[in-house]
């Protein structure tokens, strides 16, 4: 699709206000696009543009409204008289750990992390969250040693640093997160068996002579052998197995 | 922004046709996939890489000649951001054993494996550490891990299929022998594979798969992968030093022509500053916001090619960059979200692609460019079965609610939990009503020159991840771009570990070859273009211009 002509389209101006400054911004960009209508080149809190990296954590509220709201700046679409910041770091403590020597116990994260314990309950975190994750739950999960629990429920999280900066405990709940899922996937989950023979089989050098012949013909014979090769069908069970069986 | 009243009545055909395309695909009755020995002519007719004029040749440098998209071309063939006498060589600000350009996946696993073999690291990123085409990756990473269906052997015949037969064959080899390493060697830094209760892998199809082979972490795979091998270079502090907001600008030379460094550039307080090193791993990724063709982007803010430019100036070939890869399915509804990538994930799991009568007309997991071409040439005059968008646009349907019909209710939530969550804000629920998608600007299928080691021509230059060319032919396979950057930063960060060894490192730096090439680039009549662009600009032209008394020098002040 081609890039949008401002030009072409008719575009509604509203004004919102960056760090306390007005600014008039078409009604339909993202508080991303809205900055940069407005003439910033930005360079910290703008990352993937895509809603993943975290990078701009954004803060905003409205005139004659108590509540603060959160979202990410690439995602979230102006409103009329948003007040906005945002906030492209925080700083955060980050524990460093051997993950090959950690075990899944109840005191895991909580020996890395004893603020853990600080948390009041208060429930900012999730309410600060643009993933909607509930965050609160997951340190909670953690604190209790339940990596299964922390690991899943923070699956979602993009590191903004919203939580933490919302946080009266002075938690870094996204690096507590990680950390629980790190744990989970290295020493929780069961190892893929298939991969480990498969690495074998390679180091071993069953695929050499089969790659060397692959890698010496010319493009008419490996389009036949491409053409001939037999696909594995969408609606098959997992355990599918090819007729031709040298080449496995 | 929920689908508008009009939209919604051209959902309904979809609707109409959607039970029938669910019962074919249940009997394993697929849509007739374009024949490989006729995947030329619809790529040549409709292909955005095949538009008369589109190509230009490199007037400059070592590929002199070489015709590639215009935009690449515009990069290759500036000066010097800043005047090479200028610079104080006698002034070095930091140094370290193996210099790494680039906080994406390729950069990471490179400062991993470097100082796993014993050396210091740098990691110098231009935004933050992990603002990379790796974090936005969603769909999967390739690997022939499944022993009883799959090989290494199958995976190279799809990667040669997909890059139409003429990738570098030794690069091809190292990827899919690599590649079951490389998966276990993220499953042991504890990246959460979606795996089945006993740790079997789950694994899907991708376009031009003939092994369900993609291997993933939910829809964020590239996330999980980027957020994990990130946390784990902040695990070793002492040996490797991360440097954000501080992209490369230039590479420095000795007087025996080995890389030993680069000129950065401090993007908050505009100051240059060197960082000396035995050895360079570029690993600067792609090149998305260049807009090729004026293509939007599913690339992050920071891919503008740097790593092509600085590399092409110390003496590197470039190769394949005559293809560009645009990624079938981008959203085109609604404007906030344009341009976004939807997964190729969506129609591994089944959705197929419908035009605007609810019709399929395309096998919806052809190689990425003949997919992205027939879409093109059904909104194209020559078939006006697009379905318009309230921009002036028109796109195709994605029907992610067949998932749900196939697999059962709730797949599309648990499977694509990124997504199903990004449209819930627009109030689009992707469990019921189809995507609006067209083709975006997705990866730089080509790259720099070099061998499997990732060794470059210039000795102590190595390349790593999207920047590297070769690997994909001409036109890359969906999976294999993470498995690309895990496997190549893994081989560069070995190698240039092993290459510093017994190098002191004590030649005199130099920066003649800028010299040399902005006189190239003069003595060709080419004026004011100055490179690395470093980032797009977005910001309003009419602000600048009222700018008085700010320089640009390209996009940036």
């Amino acid at each position: 699709m081609k890039k949008s002509n401002d030009k072409e389209t008719k575009r509604n101006l509203i004004p919102i206000f960056l760090m306390g400054k007005r600014y008039d911004v078409p009604d339909s960009l993202t508080i991303q696009k809205a900055t940069e209508y407005a003439g910033y080149q930005l360079i910290r809190g703008c990352g993937c543009r895509g809603g993943i990296c975290g990078a701009c954590g954004t803060i905003y509220r409205f005139p004659n409204d108590s509540k603060l709201y959160y979202g990410l700046a690439c995602q979230t679409v102006v409103e009329s008289n948003m007040y906005i910041t945002q906030i492209p770091f925080f700083p955060g403590n980050k524990a460093t750990y051997d993950l090959e020597k950690l075990e899944p116990t109840e005191s895991v994260i909580s020996d890395y992390y004893p603020e853990i314990f600080k948390c009041m309950g208060c429930n900012n975190c999730t309410l600060s969250c643009p993933m909607d994750i509930k965050v609160m739950d997951y340190v909670a999960m953690a604190m209790a040693g339940n990596i299964k629990e922390a690991a899943e429920m923070s699956f979602d999280c993009v590191m903004c640093g919203l939580c933490s900066a919302r946080c009266p405990a002075e938690e870094v709940q996204y690096n507590i997160g990680i950390m629980a899922r790190r744990i989970y996937g290295r020493h929780v989950l069961p190892k893929s068996e298939h991969l480990e023979e498969r690495v074998q089989q390679v180091e071993e050098g069953r695929y050499e002579s089969m790659l060397k012949d692959l890698m010496g013909m010319d493009k008419d014979q490996l389009r036949e052998l491409y053409i001939k090769r037999q696909p594995e069908p969408d609606n098959v069970d997992e355990m599918w197995e090819p007729d031709e069986k040298k080449y496995l | 922004m929920p689908y508008t009243p009009e939209l919604k009545n051209l959902i309904k055909k979809v609707e109409e046709t959607r039970p029938a395309r669910v019962e074919r695909k249940k009997k394993g009755e697929e849509f007739t996939g374009i024949p490989v020995d006729k995947r030329q002519d619809i790529l040549k007719k409709y292909h955005p890489d095949f538009i008369a004029g589109t190509r230009k040749e490199l007037k400059v440098g070592a590929s002199k000649g070489y015709a590639i998209a215009q935009e690449y071309a515009y990069i290759l063939e500036t000066k010097s951001r800043v005047d090479p006498d200028k610079i104080d060589l006698s002034k070095v600000a930091m140094e370290t054993d193996v210099l790494v350009i680039g906080g994406g996946g390729a950069g990471n696993s490179a400062a991993l494996l470097a100082r796993e073999n014993g050396a210091k690291v740098i990691l110098a990123t231009k935004l933050r550490n992990g603002d990379a085409n790796t974090m936005m990756a969603e769909g999967g990473i390739q690997g022939a891990s499944k022993t009883w269906k799959d090989s290494p052997y199958y995976h190279y015949l799809d990667v040669l299929g997909g890059g139409h037969f003429v990738n570098d064959p030794e690069l091809v080899y190292t990827l899919v022998t690599e590649a079951p390493k490389a998966l276990q060697w993220l499953e042991k830094l504890g990246m959460i594979f979606s795996k089945y209760p006993d740790g079997k892998l789950h694994s899907m199809h991708g376009g031009g798969t003939s092994r369900k082979r993609m291997h993933y972490a939910g829809d964020i795979t590239g996330a999980e992968i980027m957020r994990t091998v990130r946390d784990e270079v902040r695990n070793h502090p002492e040996d490797i030093k991360v440097v954000e907001f501080s992209p490369a600008v230039e590479l420095l030379l000795d007087d025996s022509g080995r890389c030993v460094g680069a000129v950065m550039y401090n993007l908050e307080t505009e100051e240059y500053f060197i960082i000396k090193a035995k050895a360079v791993i570029m690993a600067t990724g792609g090149t998305g916001r260049l807009h090729i063709q004026d293509f939007m982007t599913t690339n992050h803010y920071g891919a503008t090619g740097d790593g092509l430019v600085m590399s092409y100036r110390a003496g590197v070939p470039v190769c394949f960059l005559h293809t560009v890869q645009y990624h079938p399915t981008g959203a085109v509804f609604p404007e906030q979200a344009e341009g976004l990538l939807i997964t190729e994930k969506v129609r591994g799991a089944g959705a197929n692609i419908v035009n605007v009568h609810g019709e399929q007309f395309v096998f919806e997991r052809e190689p990425r460019d003949v997919e992205a071409s027939a879409i093109i040439r059904e909104c194209s005059k020559d078939r006006n079965n697009g379905v318009p968008t309230p921009t002036g646009k028109f796109g195709v349907w994605l029907d992610a609610p067949m998932i749900d019909m196939l697999s059962g209710e709730g797949t599309v939530a648990r499977e694509f939990p990124g997504k199903s969550i990004l449209f819930r804000r627009y109030g689009i629920n992707i469990s019921k009503e189809p995507m609006l998608i067209y083709p975006t600007l997705h990866y730089q299928n080509g790259g720099m020159e070099a061998n499997n080691k990732g060794e470059t021509k210039v000795p102590g230059l190595y390349m790593a991840g999207e920047v590297l060319g070769g690997i994909h032919g001409q036109n890359r396979l969906m999976g294999n771009s993470l498995l690309d950057v895990t496997v190549f930063g893994r081989i560069a960060g070995i190698n240039a570990a092993e290459y510093i060894k017994g190098f002191a490192g004590n030649g005199n730096l130099s920066l003649d070859h800028v010299k040399k090439f902005n006189k190239e680039v003069e003595g060709a009549g080419i004026k004011d273009k100055v490179g690395p662009m470093l980032l797009p600009d977005y910001s309003n032209p009419d602000v600048r211009k009222r700018q008085l008394t700010t320089e640009y020098l390209g996009t940036m002040r």
